[in-house]
């Protein structure tokens, strides 16, 4: 460790006529004065920067935070959470009446639609990455897939989703014309494309947590016979079951705060809309909306027009994401390694 | 005693000293002869090997084996016994093959892509190449440096190594009995009889590597590899460890490595010097610390180097 300080003497520098900067406490009293070199402009530049940009950000948080619940709770109107939109066709949008139940529906059922899916892909891929990884090349092949997909932006995703899904082999996953023409989009299909928005955060946080498990917990499993399947299952996956819900719940935040995927592979419709009788599957093969979809309807950019609503609906999207940054920060406050001493 | 030197930094630097590479005792029971105490503090601790010891068996014996990483070798054609009755302490400073002679005698050295081995190891005369490594593994347990229970229940650690590969079968209520005396025989079981259930990593660390003795005694092995068992333990956890290493050495063959010399005299019956990959001095403990052979071992008993 050398403060500026120390480290201008030891190289010998006589100090200009500048002010003396202020020494940490702890090395007051080290040094005479005439040894103190003081921090050149640019450095003393750099570090107004870095306070400044750390406070900024902060600034910004808050007020983003501030605003909304100002706003949101000015126009949070507890029954519209409860209430349907009013629509007049599956399009177009009244306006000032009707509530947002369909929209919070909607995000919950393409949140967990997503993880569900996301999840057994992703646990398996970091397995596979932290455990066997052979041959190298696959393994560095699989990095780059996923970091990939990580890096697409999602309107690319969901363009290229409804190219995919509107074959007429997929047609059983949405609403299909008389002439056999499928629409391609659904909740199942918006579900498939925003697992992959989830998949590479799942991937890294349980990799994370597998290597961070000492080698010789492994052995300790190899020394009592048993194979590396077993091993993995009854030692490694549950002792990485936290980092495993890190990935799923930051996974689940993205999902919830997508919007290009709803826009163009959930059909647009402000209720939902099933597709067949079937109960879950048909609402799952129908179309809907999210808040997301729902705050860009109601902002002045979308048709429907009314920020109000708008403001409420981000203010509630906004509360579920908060809450679940807040879930992960339990998580990761618990200690990562048990085996640390 | 003279000047003392410190050990080369590097493996395979070659020391003045040619190494007295000292055959292994032809009858079980080695030679047996008296020896005289020396000058060395270290025989005046206390010891808890006392009177007499029970049957000698030889359990295993290593053949000239050696062990490379990457091409540099290890463990340089290393012959030892491995009795029954008897607590044979591996000694000598870091890096010069203890743990990875320890490592081959259940093929965990496999583990490691880089490793090759040369010689045979032979398991009641059977070589450990020939057999199932799970069987092998099973009968030649091992317990770690750091205290490493699985983040499961204190009762499905130790019944962990009864389980089928994978599966829950047999039954809780099958396996309690064996639980029970695995823990009763580590010692444990009074102080966790009524926290079956609970988290082991709860335990305190002296509980944890008990716990982890448990875990290997369950699946009733022939042979308990120590790698440095009490390097992670307080005082008192340590001593607890050592009776029950003394109470277990009845049944079992156990190898001890150690870097506390006070320790491999407290517990050991026959000591094994190994210095950079070469097993310098193997005889009786009171021999290896009272009259060592070779010089190396006089230097490093007398606490010369390590």
């Amino acid at each position: 460790m050398s403060t500026p300080a120390t480290e201008g003497r030891r190289q010998g520098l006589r100090a200009p006529k500048l002010p003396r900067p202020r020494l940490p406490r702890r090395d007051r009293g080290l040094l005479k004065d005439e040894e103190v070199v003081p921090w050149s402009i640019g450095d003393r530049i750099g570090l107004a920067a870095a306070w400044f940009s750390g406070l900024l950000l902060c600034a910004i948080a808050a007020s983003i935070v501030i605003y909304m619940l100002v706003r949101g709770l000015q126009y949070v109107n507890l029954s519209a959470i409860g209430q349907h939109p009013i629509v007049q066709s599956t399009t177009t949008i009244t306006g000032t009446s009707g509530g947002y139940l369909d929209p919070i529906e909607g995000t919950l059922i393409l949140t967990t639609l997503g993880i569900l899916i996301a999840l057994p892909i992703g646990v398996a891929t970091a397995v596979w990455l932290s455990e066997y990884g052979r041959p190298a090349w696959l393994a560095r092949a699989v990095e780059s897939g996923v970091e990939i997909v990580a890096g697409t932006p999602t309107i690319v995703l969901a363009i290229f989703g409804l190219l995919i899904f509107s074959k007429g082999i997929f047609g059983f996953l949405s609403f299909t014309a008389q002439g056999g023409a499928v629409f391609g989009r659904s909740f199942f299909i918006a579900g498939i494309m925003m697992s992959l928005i989830a998949l590479p955060l799942v991937v890294g946080s349980t990799r994370e947590a597998l290597q961070s498990i000492p080698a010789h917990v492994r052995e300790a499993s190899y020394a009592l016979g048993k194979d590396k399947i077993s091993t993995i299952r009854r030692v490694l996956l549950p002792a990485s079951r936290k980092g495993i819900a890190t990935g799923a719940t930051l996974g689940m935040g993205r999902i919830a705060g997508d919007t290009a995927i709803v826009v163009i592979l959930l059909g647009a419709s402000l209720t939902l809309q099933p597709y067949g009788n079937a109960p879950l599957v048909g609402t799952l093969r129908g179309t809907g909306s999210t808040l997301t979809s729902f705050v860009y309807a109601n902002s002045p950019a979308g048709e429907g027009n009314s920020p109000t609503k708008a403001y409420a609906a981000a203010f509630v999207l906004l509360m579920i994401v908060i809450l679940m940054n807040f879930v992960v920060d339990l998580f990761s406050r618990q200690g990562s390694d048990p085996w640390a001493r | 005693m003279g000047p003392l030197k410190k050990p080369p930094p590097v493996r395979r630097i070659v020391v003045d000293d040619e190494p007295t590479i000292v055959e292994p005792p032809k009858g079980p029971n080695g030679a047996g002869q008296t020896v005289k105490e020396g000058a060395s503090g270290l025989l005046s601790a206390p010891r808890k090997r006392e009177g007499k010891r029970g049957t000698v068996k030889e359990r295993m014996r290593t053949d000239g084996l050696g062990v490379a990483y990457a091409g540099k070798p290890a463990v340089k054609a290393v012959s030892l016994p491995v009795n029954q009755g008897e607590v044979l302490g591996l000694i000598g400073p870091s890096g010069c093959g203890k743990t990875t002679l320890l490592r081959c005698l259940n093929r965990l050295v496999d583990q490691t892509p880089t490793a090759t081995r040369s010689g045979t190891i032979y398991l009641d005369d059977e070589d450990v190449d020939r057999r199932d490594v799970t069987e092998l593994r099973r009968q030649v347990g091992m317990v770690f440096q750091q205290p490493n229970p699985f983040p499961m229940s204190v009762f499905d650690n130790v019944a962990y190594g009864l389980r089928e590969r994978g599966s829950r079968r047999p039954s809780r209520a099958a396996l309690r009995p064996s639980v029970e005396e695995a823990l009763d025989r580590a010692g444990l079981l009074e102080e966790v009889k009524d926290n079956l259930t609970h988290p082991a990593l709860r335990l305190s660390g002296g509980q944890q590597q008990r716990l982890c003795i448990a875990r290997s005694l369950a699946v009733n092995p022939e042979v308990l590899l120590l790698d440095e068992p009490c390097s992670a333990l307080d005082p008192r956890s340590t001593t607890i460890i050592e009776e029950l290493v003394m109470k277990l050495r009845a049944d079992i063959a156990i190898v001890i490595v150690t870097h506390n010399l006070q320790q491999a005299y407290r517990v050991a019956d026959r000591v094994g010097f190994m210095y950079l990959g070469d097993l310098v001095e193997y005889g009786e403990a009171d021999q290896v610390f009272g009259a060592p052979k070779a010089k190396r071992t006089r230097e490093y008993v007398s606490g010369g180097f390590g």
